[in-house]
C-alpha cells in the first residue's frame, strides 16, 4: 500500500511540468535539486554531525564534468563518469579526513570548494587553454526535472533502508559516541566512508544533471558558495536526523530564497546568513522536532516522543 | 630570486603565523571554532585603509586603533553569540558543531555587510613601498615592517603567556578545562579573554597584511583556511609551533608561486595540510595522541 502511494505521488509529481509553464519547471528543477541535495546532506551529516561544507564541491565536479564530457560520450555514460569522479574524490577525501576527529574533516571540507575551484582554473588555462565551456545537450527543463525527481526519489529511499539497516543503527551509535561505538564493533572509519561517499556521489549526480540549465559554464559559476550554504541550512531547518526533514526544510527555503534573491538582491547574503544563525539559535533539532515537542506539550504526555522518533 | 623569494616567503609566513595565532586562542581556550575569523581580519584591512585613505592616519598607527577594537568585537560576540551556546551545550560535544555553524552564518552575514559597504573590487593602498637592500637584494619598506611588527607580537604573546599570571590562567584553561576552576580559575571569562584576544591577534594581522597585500571583500574564506591549517599543522594551542607552522606555509606558498606557478599556491597549502593529516595530525611538534 505505502509503495503504490509512494508510486501515485511520484507520477503526479512528474506530470507537474505540463500543469506549470516553462518558469515554473526552471523552479522546479531548482526545488528538486535541492530537495536531492539537502536529504543527500543529511544522510551523511545528520547522524554522525560531521558536518559537511564541501556541497558545492562535489555539485560543482559533476556540472563541470558534464561540460567537459558532454561533446565525447553519450549522455548516461558521462552521468556515469561523474558519479565515478565524484565517489572517487570523496574515496580521497575521506580517507584523509575521516580517521581523525570531526573537526578535521571540518576544516578539509570548509576550502574544499575553493581548493577544486583554483586547480580546475588553473588546468584550464594552463593545460586546454578555454577557460569556460559550453554544454549542448538535447534536455529541456522538464527532462532534467525528471531526471532529479528520480534521483531524488532514490535518494530517499536510500536514506529510509539505510536507517533501518544495521549501518544506520551504526551511525546513529557513532553520532552520540565514538567511543562506545568503537566498543561495541563498529568499524568507524569505513561506516564513515561508505557514507560519506554515497551522499557525495549523490550531491556530484545532482550538479551534473542539472548542469545542462546553464548551456555556459566556467569554474567560478558552478563552484558558487552558496549552494553550499543553502544545502545545509535547508536541512538544519527540517531537521537533520530525519528521513523527511531536509524536504521539508527545502521546499519553504526555496520559494524564500526565489523570492529574497529577486527582490534584495545585494543584500541577499546578509539575509542567508542572519536566518542561517536563526535556525541554529531557535531550531536546533529542526522544524518537525520542534512541531512534535509543541504537540506533546499540548497533549501533556511527553512518552510517546521516543517512539514517534524511532518511526520518524 | 632565490634569496628575495625567501624574504617574501617569510613576511607572509609571519603574518599567517600572527593570524594563525588568534585563531589559535579561539579554539584553544574558547573551545570555539570561528570559522568567520577571516572576515574580523577584513574588517580591519578595510578599516585601516579608509583611516589611510580619508585622515592621513598610517597603517602602524591604524594598528593601534583596531586592535582595542578586535578585542572589543570578539568580547561582544562573545557575550552576545557564543554564550547561549555554551549554556545550551551544557559543556558536550554539541557546542562544537553549534559554534562552527552560528560562525558559518556569521561569516555571510559580515561577508555580505561589507560586500554592500565595500563593493567587491580589489583594494589596496601604498605606504612606504620604497625598496630597501639587504644581503644584495631589495625589499619592500612595508614588507619589512610588517614582518617585524607580527614577529614582536607574536614573540610578545608568547612572553605572555609563558611570564604572566593572566597567561598561565588562559594556559590552564587551554590544557584542561575541567579542573581549571578547581584551582580558582574563572574558565567563563577567561575563555571570553581569550576569544577577545583572539579578535585582537586577527586585527592586528588584517592591520598588516593591507600593509602589503591587496584583498577583496570575498578573501576571508581564505585566510581563515589558511589559519586553521596552519594551527592544525603547529598543533592546536601551540603557540610556538603554529610560529614555525606559519613561517612554512608563507615560504612554501611563496616558493610555489615564484617557481611553479601562482595559480598552484592554494593546492600548496592543502598538500602541506594532506601531508600532515596522513602523517602527523596532531601537529608536526604536537605528542601522539596529545
Amino acid at each position: 500500500m505505502r509503495y503504490l502511494l509512494a508510486v501515485l505521488a511520484l507520477a503526479a509529481l512528474a506530470t507537474l511540468p505540463m500543469v506549470f509553464g516553462d518558469y515554473g519547471t526552471g523552479m522546479l528543477v531548482g526545488l528538486a535539486g535541492y530537495v536531492t541535495l539537502a536529504t543527500s546532506w543529511a544522510m551523511f551529516s545528520g547522524p554522525t554531525r560531521y558536518i559537511s561544507l564541501a556541497t558545492v564541491a562535489f555539485f560543482g565536479v559533476g556540472a563541470y564534468t558534464v561540460a567537459v564530457l558532454n561533446e565525447v560520450l553519450p549522455y548516461p555514460l558521462v552521468l556515469l563518469a561523474a558519479a565515478g569522479i565524484g565517489a572517487t574524490m570523496a574515496l580521497l577525501v575521506g580517507l584523509s579526513t575521516l580517521r581523525l576527529a570531526g573537526i578535521y574533516f571540518v576544516i578539509f571540507s570548509f576550502g574544499l570548494a575553493e581548493l577544486v575551484r583554483q586547480l580546475i582554473t588553473w588546468f584550464e588555462v594552463n593545460v586546454t587553454g578555454t577557460l569556460g565551456r559550453y554544454i549542448f545537450l538535447d534536455l529541456e527543463a522538464k527532462h532534467i526535472f525528471w531526471q532529479l525527481l528520480a534521483l531524488g526519489a532514490a535518494t530517499l529511499a536510500l536514506s529510509a533502508w539505510i536507517r533501518r539497516s544495521r549501518l544506520g543503527l551504526a551511525l546513529r551509535v557513532i553520532g552520540d559516541d565514538e567511543t562506545v561505538a568503537a566498543h561495541s564493533g563498529i568499524n568507524l572509519a569505513r561506516t564513515k566512508l561508505v557514507l560519506f561517499v554515497a551522499s557525495a556521489t549523490i550531491i556530484t549526480l545532482v550538479g551534473a544533471i542539472q548542469a545542462p540549465r546553464w548551456v555556459y559554464v566556467e569554474p567560478s559559476i558552478v563552484f558558487n558558495p552558496t549552494v553550499s550554504f543553502l544545502t545545509v541550512i535547508m536541512a538544519l531547518l527540517g531537521g537533520a536526523t530525519r528521513l523527511w526533514g531536509p524536504l521539508c526544510g527545502a521546499v519553504p527555503l526555496f520559494l524564500l530564497f526565489e523570492w529574497l534573491s529577486a527582490r534584495f538582491p545585494d543584500h541577499f547574503s546578509i539575509l542567508l546568513g542572519l536566518m542561517f544563525m536563526a535556525v541554529v539559535y531557535a531550531l536546533p533539532d529542526g522544524v518537525l522536532a520542534a512541531l512534535e515537542k509543541f504537540r506533546s506539550k499540548g497533549n501533556g504526555n511527553s512518552a510517546t516522543k521516543p517512539a514517534k522518533e524511532a518511526n520518524a | 630570486m632565490f634569496l628575495s623569494t625567501l624574504f617574501l616567503g617569510l613576511v607572509l609566513g609571519g603574518t599567517y603565523a600572527l593570524l594563525a595565532l588568534g585563531l589559535s586562542l579561539q579554539y584553544g581556550i574558547a573551545r570555539i571554532m570561528n570559522l568567520a575569523y577571516g572576515e574580523f581580519m577584513l574588517l580591519a584591512c578595510f578599516a585601516v585603509t579608509m583611516m589611510f585613505t580619508s585622515w592621513g592616519l598610517g597603517p602602524l598607527w591604524g594598528l593601534l586603533i583596531v586592535v582595542p577594537l578586535g578585542y572589543a568585537l570578539g568580547w561582544i560576540i562573545h557575550t552576545v553569540m557564543m554564550r547561549p551556546l555554551i549554556k545550551r551545550s551544557g559543556g558536550g560535544g554539541r557546542l562544537e558543531v553549534d559554534t562552527i555553524l552560528a560562525t558559518f552564518g556569521l561569516l555571510f552575514v559580515v561577508q555580505g555587510l561589507m560586500l554592500v559597504t565595500f563593493g567587491s573590487d580589489f583594494t589596496s593602498y601604498s605606504y612606504l613601498n620604497q625598496g630597501i637592500g639587504i644581503l644584495g637584494t631589495t625589499i619592500a619598506a612595508n614588507r619589512l615592517i610588517a614582518f617585524v611588527v607580527s614577529l614582536v607580537i607574536g614573540f610578545g604573546l608568547y612572553a605572555m603567556l609563558i611570564r604572566t599570571r593572566w597567561g598561565r590562567a588562559l594556559r590552564a584553561v587551554s590544557l584542561a578545562p575541567d579542573s581549571a576552576y578547581l584551582v580558582g580559575i574563572d574558565v567563563g571569562k577567561l575563555g571570553r579573554q581569550g576569544f577577545a584576544l583572539g579578535g585582537a591577534l586577527a586585527a592586528a594581522g588584517g592591520a598588516l597584511v593591507s600593509m602589503f597585500q591587496t584583498f577583496s571583500a570575498t578573501d576571508g574564506v581564505v585566510f581563515t583556511m589558511k589559519a586553521l591549517i596552519v594551527v592544525i599543522m603547529g598543533g592546536v594551542g601551540n603557540i610556538l609551533g603554529a610560529l614555525i607552522a606559519g613561517l612554512l606555509l608563507g615560504l612554501a606558498e611563496t616558493f610555489v608561486a615564484a617557481f611553479i606557478d601562482p595559480g598552484l599556491t592554494m593546492a600548496a597549502t592543502y598538500t602541506m595540510f594532506l601531508a600532515v593529516l596522513l602523517w602527523r595530525p596532531t601537529g608536526l611538534f604536537g605528542k601522539a595522541g596529545g
